[in-house]
């Protein structure tokens, strides 16, 4: 009895082994396979569940209509925890899935850990939100979305020229490469222009409490406080400006997007007036933007973030250069790919973006204002 | 007693299984998935096998294992990266024996500071030790600060598979040493002194084993072993950040020592290679899969306690034993 117990589990433990080597080979679809990697489990995990439910409405549109040039396309979604190593076990992963494009990674580190084996293999790969200057920079890498540097050039211009303001104030987290990237030329920029940066408040991940940082900036004679960092930290520093009754208008980046999430009910109006840069608001007008949130509400119940956004057109972005590259079956020509990737230009819901030769996108910056505890675009 | 051919059997079997590995990477009979897990199974294998010395030999709870991993990944990655003017293939022996030093220093320092303090305390204090080296390498001008060391040349270099092939062949011969090494030092008469200090410390020292000095050089190189498996690391993924070593680490590496059992370097092992490729072979559960992490584990947990199964295990290892002495004595 005890032997043939034995038996059995020795079995058992042969074939865990050896089916998943048999699931891995059998990948002659006739479909495109895009793969994409991101966080779907973990801290980060609301960034890859975005971007993976606007690429599946893209992928879904594209099919409905017929695929491209007949060829229908299939997206396959890996989980990378937000950690590098496991990145590029995903990307493997996808390798021996067949994947024909990578869309990914979706956050930074984990991109620019595969970025190298990306380019060993020569496929296509754009990065929806991966926003450090090190996540596009192979010949074959794009990049969908703003970088941290030029995010700072454009709140220094938005800043100037728009709005008229000549003294910033700067509140900056010194843990992440993402608030003093842009701090760096925003500052560069400002003081270019002929403005000045009358005081920087460094706090680290650890911060609560902000009331220093603000009594810091109320002893400046500052036009304004650019406040390039995310939103659960921000939440916090309104907090205290409130408390202290800071009264100077406040500027934010990207990473500002979704406060509202933090500040629930009464707080909501701890953010009236806020201004920040997004490349999409679920709120624009536009009537593309508006089918898609249409569509993304019925399917996940809750409106869709940039993230979303920038995963559905990562996906039309890759229809468009394979279109241009007279793409007809799931063997692709790498190289006619990526060059047809530097011709098109693909009107999106995130702006109308082309790409330059190192692959970073050319669009024009959206600014949102945060009006009675709604994002509302702001116009001009 | 055990004839020297006998003694180098289990290298003999290193050998065959290597070839036969390399012979199903070179093939491409292995996806790729698989092959680039290879080298993690080994850099694991390393540290759970290292710190098996600390907590099953020594009998100390160690969960700041990850702060030796993390010295050795930086001071490795630091040599690979900066030290350009050394050959590649002199300069990972150059950065694995300098972080194998360092590594072996800090752990050696660590212990000593801290020699008065044992059990549930000890395991405390390496917790926080842990976190300590991850903050204090972000301070230390050329790591690259929070957002980690990028750039690191790396072991893993050329085409498919053989990129793979490289990447493993270094880390199967480094952790196939390490581990001969760490076999043969339990043998030794030292080995018998850290179980005598685990066993009944007093009793240790009664019959003149200085208990304090055995603790801090065990611990010291454990630490050197994890510093070696820290390089592997480095030079594997070409990048290290400091978000790669907190406790979650030395927790993982802690579980395949409590799940392969305590003071088994052959449990350690098995347990390494079924805790890392687990999660990989679930990677197409999707959501589902953390959980079915869990639910595996905790059924791992409670076979391995299991009197049948542990009946099943000792008359498997005797079966593997009798065989091993009777191809030893064919061959004498």
């Amino acid at each position: 009895m005890k032997r043939v117990l034995a038996k059995l589990i020795s079995v058992c433990l042969t074939l865990l082994m050896v089916l998943p080597m048999l699931a891995g080979c059998g990948s002659s679809s006739e479909e495109i396979i895009i793969g994409s990697i991101g966080p779907l489990t973990g801290g980060a995990a609301t960034y890859g569940n975005s971007v993976k439910n606007g690429m599946q409405i893209a992928v879904d549109e594209i099919n409905a209509a017929g695929g491209i040039n007949g060829v229908k396309l299939k997206l396959e979604f890996m989980d990378d925890e937000n950690d590098a190593s496991k990145a590029k076990t995903a990307f493997e992963n996808l390798m021996d899935k067949g994947m024909d494009v990578l869309v990914g990674c979706v956050t930074s580190v984990p991109s620019v850990a595969i970025n190298d084996l990306v380019l060993e293999e020569g496929i296509l790969q754009i990065t929806p939100s991966a926003s450090q200057k090190e996540a596009a920079q192979n010949p074959n890498s794009f990049r969908l979305c703003f970088t941290d540097p030029l995010q700072g050039t454009t709140m220094a211009e938005y800043a100037y020229n728009t709005l008229g303001y000549r003294k910033a104030a700067v509140v900056y987290n010194q843990d992440d490469s993402y608030s003093t990237g842009i701090l760096e030329t925003f500052r560069a920029r400002f003081t270019e222009l002929g403005g000045t940066v009358v005081v920087e408040a460094p706090f680290s991940n650890t911060t609560e409490d902000f009331s220093a940082h603000v009594t810091k900036i109320q002893d400046t004679d500052a036009d304004y406080v650019l406040l390039p960092f995310y939103n659960d930290m921000a939440a916090k520093f309104l907090t205290a400006a409130s408390a202290k009754s800071l009264a100077l208008p406040l500027i934010g980046s990207d990473g500002m997007d979704g406060i509202l999430n933090y500040l629930q009910g009464e707080d909501a109006k701890l953010a009236e007036g806020l201004i920040y840069l997004t490349p999409f608001i679920a709120s624009d007008p536009d009537e593309k933007v508006q089918q898609f949130v249409a569509t993304y509400t019925e399917r996940h119940g809750d409106a869709p973030d940039q993230f979303a956004a920038d995963g559905y057109d990562c996906v039309y972005v890759i229809k468009a250069a394979m279109e241009k590259a007279g793409v007809t079956s799931n063997d692709i020509d790498n190289e006619a790919l990526v060059a047809a990737m530097h011709e098109i230009t693909v009107d999106g819901l995130t702006g109308s973006v082309s790409f330059d030769e190192n692959g970073e996108p050319l669009k024009g910056a959206k600014f949102a204002k945060i009006e009675d505890g709604k994002y509302v675009a702001v116009q001009g | 007693m055990k004839t020297r051919l006998q003694r180098l059997l289990p290298l003999a079997g290193a050998a065959l299984l290597y070839g036969v590995i390399l012979l199903l990477m070179a093939t491409k009979v292995l996806p790729r998935s698989y092959q680039q897990m290879l080298p993690t199974i080994c850099t694991y294998i390393i540290m759970a096998v290292s710190l098996n010395l600390v907590v099953g030999f020594l009998g100390d709870l160690s969960l700041g294992h990850a702060a030796f991993y993390a010295v050795g990944a930086y001071v490795g990655g630091m040599i690979l990266r900066y030290l350009t003017a050394i050959p590649f293939g002199v300069r990972v022996i150059v950065a694995i024996a300098a972080a194998a030093a360092v590594a072996f220093v800090i752990g050696g320092a660590f212990l000593y500071f801290v020699r008065k303090l044992h059990g549930d305390y000890l395991a405390i204090v390496t917790l926080a030790f842990g976190e300590f080296v991850r903050s204090i390498v972000k301070i230390i001008p050329g790591t690259g600060g929070s957002a980690g060391l990028t750039d690191i040349p790396t072991i893993a270099a050329g085409a498919f598979p053989i990129k793979y092939i490289k990447a493993f062949s270094w880390s199967y011969v480094i952790m196939v040493i390490s581990i001969f090494l760490i076999v043969n030092l339990i043998r030794s008469r030292h080995g018998r002194a850290i179980m005598a200090v685990r066993d009944n410390s007093i009793a240790a020292a009664s019959v003149g084993i200085n208990v304090s000095r055995c603790r801090i050089v065990t611990f010291a190189i454990a630490a050197l072993f994890a510093g070696i498996a820290g390089v592997l690391y480095a030079a594997n993924t070409a990048a290290v950040n400091p978000a790669d070593f907190d406790y979650n680490v030395s927790i993982e590496v802690l579980v395949m020592v409590v799940l392969g059992g305590m003071g088994n370097i052959g449990g350690s092992i098995i347990a390494t290679i079924i805790l890392v490729a687990l999660p990989k072979v679930l990677l197409d559960a999707a959501q589902y899969r953390l959980l079915i992490y869990a639910i595996a584990l905790i059924a791992m947990m409670m076979l391995n306690a299991n009197p049948r199964f542990t009946a099943f295990k000792r008359r498997v290892s005797e079966k593997t034993s009798k065989f091993v002495k009777s191809l030893g004595r064919g061959r004498d």
